[in-house]
């Protein structure tokens, strides 16, 4: 057991260069430059055997070499965020359709406009429906542990997808944390060689991306929603797997904490489930009754899990880090379609904190917990931690 | 057409194998299909070189190398007929269209 | 009887792409990934359980192909597998000089080991003939079309070519279906490079042009007959081979049996627009000394 203390985007790069990948492909975009820089260099100094890194023309041509490299039999991986990942989400898509294995670490940023650097999670929102499991991870051993399950995850035959794993930009990415390093031994005994099904090679020529009419697309589209079915399975089996190897359980898609018999439920994904997480500790030893869902898989999302998780809860606070323009939070209007008719109907408030990097203190979410319990608020979607302001057409 | 029993193979991301499209005999297309003058052609492969599906090949006829014609994907458009050098090929109306 | 591609496919009769497609791909023996972007020659060879291709092929987006090429290329390179064959882009006009040039310009400047082939048709043949980069002037598209004011498309045809050789690909030619063995010259020469190569083929369109077909090749000859497609190969920057023209020909001979320039001989600016598609195809032959007995 190896302890350094690291910074998060040399937690992944490491973490990937020990997966063996063979092309890695790189196009900047702040807080993932740091990651395919720290490649770049293993690169240089000849420490990604059988690998190529590539520095694509835009996050777009990033993925499309990826695609044709994955095609072709290669492990491949790149890291993007916020505007990058809109623009090569039409790639993504595409490989999800082609179900190609690529392994992607999305390293969560604010959408433009307005332009923003800092951390929050509207940009993998966006990425729900395409057929692409996305996990987030809560600190940097996580984040270090999750990159070979990826892997496995995305190459497993069951699945055979992209896999998005989620980390907060500059809250996890550039924060230092001491981490136990994996070991090459450790990372090859868990996660076999690249062995695709199909791919393009002359000795069998295939054609893949076809065109399909009407009379065969949607039989296509089911497969890959079996796909993402089996994925759900898939995930839970690989975590238990790595615990089994490494002694670290990561819980699967959720993990409850003192749930059983909270009336009052928070739900949180990321990094700001830590702060959660501690806040709840320090209500409970005052006699709050209050627990913590920490919610690791967005997609395939974890209905019954999440039922059982919040079975007893009577109020479901969820920490939303991104909005649904025009709706409320994502993650809440997820988790109420998943608690429909299951025999609980708790008061879900879905409360947006800490958009483009604004800082959340253990202050703000005390107080709405609070104000939950206390029954100060309404319920419905609300944004806290926002300073008075008033809208003017001209500045 | 398939039989409603038969079931859809659905490949892993839609891959298909090989040559699948000759089940599509698109011989049917055209109205005129081109029609070699053996005694005239040959047999220097312009038109196979120059046919888009290509249905036209040079092969063995009577122990000399002449240009014979796959109807079964046939579809008229007539380039065969303008690039042979010596006019060997003619287009000409197909049965089911003459009145 | 050996063919890497077709028969069956839904080519129109008479499909310069088809011919052009077939041509490359035979040139090298099949040995060879085609990468493929959506466009005519997609839609008509790779339908579901309906392939045309007898050589491994991959169709992902619209404007990505030189950049899946190169993924293909580093792969093939990583597993050892480079001698399995070419890497082979056969891309329409659109996907090319369009909204694919961002991922070309980066393949060219990483210099992948790839062919990279426009099948030029002169527009976006398969949604039903809109203006594309390679238009070239005067053509009656959806998009310019010739109206009341308008004579049709009034900009030029994108150089691609010399876009490629300024992005220092080390092989670079057009190439025309009017003259099929020397499309494959072409090929077998451009292969025998390494790096990116650009090979632009003139593929009369009969839907499209609105010719038949039957007036493919001749048609296809007049191109390069006027100087309006001249035929040029560069190796290393510098061109080496120019197909010369035997006897030239007024521009009007190849515009006029063609429904997408015909508006040009009624049209009250049409004269003004063949007059200077007239100075564009003697410009091609004075810069590319096209004339057979000058240079």
């Amino acid at each position: 057991m190896v302890v350094q203390v690291v910074r998060g985007f040399y937690a992944v790069a490491y973490a990937v260069k020990l997966c063996r990948p063979n092309v890695v492909c790189a196009y900047p975009i702040t807080p993932q430059t740091e990651i395919v820089e720290r490649l770049a260099e293993m690169y240089a100094n000849g420490e990604l055997k059988d690998c190529e890194y590539i520095t694509a023309e835009s996050e777009f041509g990033a993925a499309s070499i990826l695609v044709g490299a994955a095609a072709a039999g290669a492990r491949t991986f790149t890291a993007t965020c916020s505007q990058g990942l809109i623009l090569m989400s039409e790639v993504l898509w595409n490989a999800a359709g082609l179900r190609l294995p690529i392994v992607l670490v999305v390293t969560n940023r604010a959408m433009s406009a307005p332009l923003s650097i800092w951390n929050d999670q509207q940009d993998s929102m966006l990425m729900r429906d395409a057929g692409i499991p996305q996990v987030y991870v809560e600190n940097l051993q996580e984040a270090h542990d999750v990159i070979p399950q990826a892997f496995k995850v995305a190459e497993d035959r069951r699945v055979m997808l992209p896999f998005m794993v989620c980390m907060d930009g500059y809250k996890l990415t550039h924060a230092y944390e001491p981490i136990d390093v994996l070991s090459q031994e450790v990372v090859d005994g868990f996660l076999p060689r690249y062995n695709p099904p199909v791919y393009m090679t002359t000795k069998n020529p295939l054609t893949f991306g076809s065109y399909a009419p009407p009379h065969c697309y949607m039989e296509l589209r089911v497969a890959l929603q079996n796909a993402m079915t089996r994925a759900k399975e898939v995930i839970s089996e690989t975590c238990r797997e790595w615990a089994k190897t490494v002694g670290r359980d990561w819980g699967g898609h959720l993990v409850e904490y003192f749930t059983e018999d909270a009336e009052v439920v928070a739900v949180a994904m990321g990094s700001l489930v830590g702060l959660v997480r501690d806040v709840v500790d320090e209500m409970r030893s005052r006699g709050r009754r209050v627990g913590l869902v920490k919610l690791r898989t967005l997609r395939p999302f974890p209905v019954e899990e999440v039922r059982r998780a919040l079975r007893s809860a009577n109020k479901v606070i969820v920490f939303e880090r991104s909005v649904s323009f025009g709706y409320e939070g994502p993650v809440a209007i997820e988790l109420k379609g998943a608690l429909y008719r299951s025999g609980n109907t708790p008061e879900v408030y879905s409360i947006a904190v800490g958009l483009g990097g604004r800082d959340v203190p253990r202050a703000l979410i005390v107080d709405c917990i609070n104000k939950v319990i206390e029954g100060r608020i309404r319920e419905g979607f609300h944004f806290e931690g926002v300073k008075p302001f008033e809208e003017v057409l001209a500045p | 057409m398939k039989a409603l029993s038969e079931k859809l193979k659905v490949s892993l991301g839609g891959t298909s194998g090989p040559f699948g499209s000759r089940r599509m005999k698109t011989g049917w297309w055209g109205t005129e299909w081109p029609k070699v003058d053996l005694e005239k052609c040959t047999g220097c492969r312009l038109c196979e070189m120059y046919c888009p599906e290509p249905c036209i090949w040079i092969q063995d006829v009577d122990r000399k190398r002449k240009a014979v014609v796959d109807y079964d994907y046939c579809k008229g458009c007539g380039i065969c007929s303008v690039v042979c050098p010596v006019g060997a090929i003619t287009m000409e109306v197909k049965e089911m269209y003459k009145v | 009887m050996k063919t890497y591609f077709g028969p069956g496919h839904g080519a129109c009769p008479g499909c310069g792409l088809a011919i052009a497609a077939k041509t490359v791909i035979n040139a090298l023996e099949g040995r060879c990934f085609v990468v493929n972007p959506t466009g005519c020659l997609e839609i008509i060879s790779s339908q579901y359980d309906r392939s045309a291709w007898g050589v491994p092929y991959i169709h992902s987006l619209f404007e990505n192909a030189a950049s899946v090429a190169s993924g293909i290329e580093v792969a093939l390179k990583v597993l050892g597998r480079k001698d399995e064959g070419h890497v082979v882009v056969l891309a329409g006009d659109g996907a090319t000089a369009d909204i694919g040039i961002g991922c070309l310009s980066g393949m060219f400047d990483r210099g992948h080991n790839v062919l990279y082939v426009c099948l030029d048709n002169e527009a976006y043949q398969n949604t039903g003939n809109q203006q594309s980069g390679l238009t070239p002037t005067g053509a009656n598209t959806t998009t310019t079309p010739a109206g009341k004011l308008q004579p049709g498309k009034l900009q030029r045809k994108k150089n691609m070519p010399e876009i490629a050789v300024a992005h220092g690909a080390p092989y670079v030619a057009t190439a025309s279906v009017a003259y099929v063995p020397d499309l494959t010259r072409k090929v077998k020469r451009a292969v025998e490079f390494e790096g990116s190569k650009y090979l632009q083929v003139h593929c009369p369109c009969v839907t499209g042009w609105g010719i038949s077909g039957r007036d493919v090749i001749p048609l296809a000859r007049l191109a390069v007959e006027t100087g309006l497609y001249p035929l040029v190969e560069w190796e290393n920057g510098a061109v080496v081979r120019v197909m010369k023209i035997r006897e030239k020909k007024p521009v009007e001979e190849y515009l006029k049996p063609q429904a997408r320039f015909r508006h040009l001989f009624t049209h009250p600016k049409g004269k003004e627009v063949i007059g200077l598609i007239q100075r564009i195809a003697d410009e091609n032959i004075r810069r590319y000394n096209l004339l057979m007995g000058a240079g």
